[in-house]
């Protein structure tokens, strides 16, 4: 809209300019080439003035949309120079869980006849309860080290208990198909081992990594890995860890007390399946590892075992979808294997009173389970499992028992001819890859004397950035 | 027998500097068809998915990790397409050269202007990408600038055949831009046709040819299509019906053909990538299949 008027005004003091005088035909000449001249020269000068307008308006637009911009990307208040504070933030992922347990036994009464349960194993506390709370940060230090660490947070009988559940660095720049990790980290054995229970397929442990793992086994160390480069993957691993979780007791060495092999192979079947499988050992140098004993109402009763501790597994996962798509349909099958030998001495203590056991234990247990995707966001899952102990105990010092027969018992050891197994039901609805609603059912035969019906509901929500899962 | 290992080990890692091609892993068909079309036999491709495949939800399988374990270079569209399963698949390689940022990294988003960046960033909207939609395959102006970077990557890396890189790059270039005239030419009917998609996936096909896009079945991008998205949808295709509900083969065929049923307008299945379908076996056969497709059900 300026520029007519700038034009107007320009011709108007063009013809001001001109001098208004009695004029001969040369001198009229004269006049009409200053006049072309004039014209010529404001012309351009009234084209540069338009395109400097032009210019500026624009510049003015890109302004206005620039702010509109910024207005959007940052809340009221906020100073621009607090993105540049935050640009080399982690990334943060923060995951909330809940649940509704309910047991048709008393909970406190739970065992597995011949097992120690130690570590995180166990069952959720009975009625409504929040499960562990879990904060992730993740980023690259720099040009050499990635790290990342998971805090939980749970309560207990004392209130919320931290606990740093990961917190690992993995160097970056090894060559040849090396890796390497270093911190606390879940070791690599088994194929759910490493894997945060967030995302395992059912709410709560396989039996067999409640009796041999305490859940799941994480411990201080290093670790190194190798993959092939072959079409089929391959991977070889090995560990050495502190030992100062179940399986393993209390860290006596410097080099650790616990060491582990793992191998993985895997590959595709066609383009609809694909599969894993996997052998791992883990041998533990056990001193003063705890669990196990019954329960008395209130009397502190446990038994201690150390010694040699060796573990093997082997893992098979297969996974299939019509065309390598799951987003319909899909199929996982998953069985892990577990053998497990120990040698040493066991502890059984109750009230003031110590007891000496010689002990060699032969365990064996596996589950195996299957989980189907039979509509977009709705699976299914059932899942049995197995667990049984022939362990051999004798009695080498009473101190203050009266029967070997009732010490042997007690300590939780003994297996009191029973095999315990479960079979689980899983239904759950994940109405995005972000949030998971879950119930499940367990016929729980662990007790020789009774069985378990165990209900629960639980909800699992990811907030924030969220990693991939592993296969 | 220790002698036995290390020859072993020697004969594994010498038979993995041996080969002389160079090793490409494209997440996508059309980055791998792309490849093929620039390094021809110089290089030795691997397509991770297929037009089959829904990319945003692939596993980390072991075999991908295998395949990056020896890639000298990774060809991905990024912009968060392959955030569920290519940042575990790098860090489990144990291979430095194609990590992102290296040489061996190379996402197809960095070259091309993205549309639909979000002005608010919230999982309650969806499965929204923060640095705008990804799916840029179906823009043969985009392949164009790809192709221009990805020729120029192959040379940086792979220097003893970079004369031959570029030689591809402008014979590709010629082919790709007389193709550009005529698809445009014969697009003409289809400018300002209303289509009805399944998930936001064609933005850039709807940006090239003028399509205007009316509905999605999807009610947020990612979430499944739900019964009562799927009947307003039903309502306003009763009052202005699309010329056509256009599916990627990947995608859900039940929601597009409850509304097929429902209202009559006629599904089209597009290749969508290379491989889509019998026809669309290169990536000029999958522009030229696709206009075919959408000028069957132009008025």
């Amino acid at each position: 809209m300026y520029k007519p008027m700038i034009r107007a005004t320009a011709w108007l003091s063009l013809c001001a300019s001109l001098p208004v005088t009695g004029v001969s035909a040369s001198e009229l000449d004269t006049i009409r080439d200053e006049m072309e001249t004039l014209k010529r020269t404001y012309e351009t000068q009234i084209r540069a003035l338009e395109q400097r307008l032009e210019n500026a308006e624009r510049s003015a637009d890109e302004n206005r949309a620039g702010l509109a911009d910024l207005a959007r990307s940052q809340p009221a208040g906020t100073a621009a120079s607090q993105k540049r504070d935050n640009a080399f933030n982690p990334a943060i992922s923060l995951i909330l869980q809940g649940s509704v347990n309910s047991y048709s036994e008393d909970p406190d009464s739970y065992a597995l006849p011949g097992f120690q349960i130690g570590g995180e194993a166990g069952l959720a506390r009975e009625g409504m309860t929040l499960d562990e709370t879990e904060l992730t940060l993740s980023a690259s230090v720099d040009q050499l080290f990635r790290a990342q660490s998971t805090i939980a947070l749970h309560d207990d009988e004392d209130g919320t208990e931290i606990g740093v559940e990961e917190a690992y660095v993995d160097p970056l720049a090894l060559p040849a198909g090396l890796g390497a990790r270093f911190g606390r980290f879940y070791s690599g054995i088994g194929y759910l081992n490493p894997v945060h229970p967030h995302a395992w397929d059912f709410r709560d442990e396989p039996l067999a990594y409640r009796a041999f793992l305490g859940k799941q086994y994480g411990d201080d160390g290093v670790r190194m890995t190798w993959t092939a480069p072959t079409d089929l993957y391959v991977m070889l691993g090995g560990e050495t860890l502190a030992g100062n979780n179940f399986p393993a007791g209390e860290s006596e060495s410097i080099k650790g007390d616990v060491q582990t092999l793992f191998m993985k192979l895997g590959g595709d079947i066609g383009a609809s399946s694909a599969w894993q499988g996997g052998v791992s050992m883990l041998t533990a140098d056990v001193h003063n590892r705890a669990g196990g004993g019954h329960d008395h109402g209130g009397e502190t009763a446990g038994a201690m075992f150390s010694g040699d501790s060796d573990l093997y597994m082997a893992d098979f996962v297969y996974k299939w979808a019509p065309d390598g798509n799951p987003y319909r349909r899909n199929l996982t099958l998953q069985t892990e294997l577990f053998y497990r030998k120990e040698k040493g001495d066991v502890t059984f203590t109750e009230g003031a009173d110590t007891a000496l056991m010689d002990y060699k234990g032969d365990q064996t247990g596996w589950y195996a389970q299957i989980v189907y995707q039979f509509v977009p966001r709705w699976r299914a899952g059932l899942r049995y499992d197995w667990l049984s102990a022939d362990n051999d105990l004798a009695v080498t010092d009473l101190g203050g028992f009266a029967d070997p027969e009732e010490v042997i018992e007690e300590s939780g050891f003994d297996n009191e001819h029973h095999d315990p197994q479960r079979w689980s039901l899983m239904l759950d609805w994940n109405p995005s890859e972000f949030s998971r609603i879950r119930a499940q059912y367990n016929r729980d035969e662990s007790r020789p004397d009774a069985t378990d019906h165990q209900w629960m509901l639980q909800y699992i929500m990811s907030l924030g950035s969220h990693g991939a899962h592993l296969f | 027998m220790n002698k036995q290992l290390l020859l072993l080990c020697s004969l594994l890692l010498s038979a993995n500097g041996a080969s002389a091609a160079l090793r490409v892993f494209a997440c996508e068909p059309e980055w791998g068809a792309l490849a093929k079309e620039l390094a021809g036999d110089s290089a030795n491709i691997y397509t991770a998915t297929t037009a089959q495949q829904d990319t945003h939800h692939i596993q980390a399988r072991p075999s991908l990790i295998a395949q990056v374990r020896r890639a000298d270079l990774v060809v991905c569209t990024g912009a968060g397409l392959e955030d569920g399963w290519l940042p575990l698949v790098l860090r489990r390689a144990g291979n430095p050269g194609v990590q992102v940022g290296a040489a061996g990294y190379f996402s197809a988003a960095d070259y091309v202007t993205l549309l639909e960046k979000p002005q608010r960033l919230d999982r309650a909207e969806g499965d929204v990408h923060a640095e705008g939609n990804p799916h840029i395959q179906l823009d043969p102006r985009n392949i164009q600038r790809v192709a221009d970077a990805l020729a120029e990557r192959l040379a940086e890396l792979d220097s003893e055949h970079a004369a031959d890189y570029r030689q591809r790059l402008q014979g590709f270039s010629e082919r790709w831009q007389a193709a550009i005239q005529r698809w445009q030419q014969q697009a003409a009917p289809l400018q300002g046709m209303p289509i009805v998609v399944f998930h936001r996936g064609w933005s850039y096909l709807n940006h090239w040819l003028g399509l205007r896009q009316v509905a999605e079945l999807e009610p947020l991008p990612g979430v499944p299509p739900s019964s009562s998205h799927l009947a307003t949808i039903l309502q306003t295709m009763n009052k202005a019906p699309a010329r056509a509900i256009v599916r990627a083969p990947y995608q859900d065929r039940r929601p597009v053909e409850w509304l097929h049923e429902h209202t009559g307008i006629p599904v089209l299945e597009l290749p969508y990538t290379v491989g889509g379908n019998e026809q669309a076996g290169d990536l000029f056969a999958l522009f030229d299949n696709t206009l075919q497709r959408l000028l069957g059900v132009a008025p």
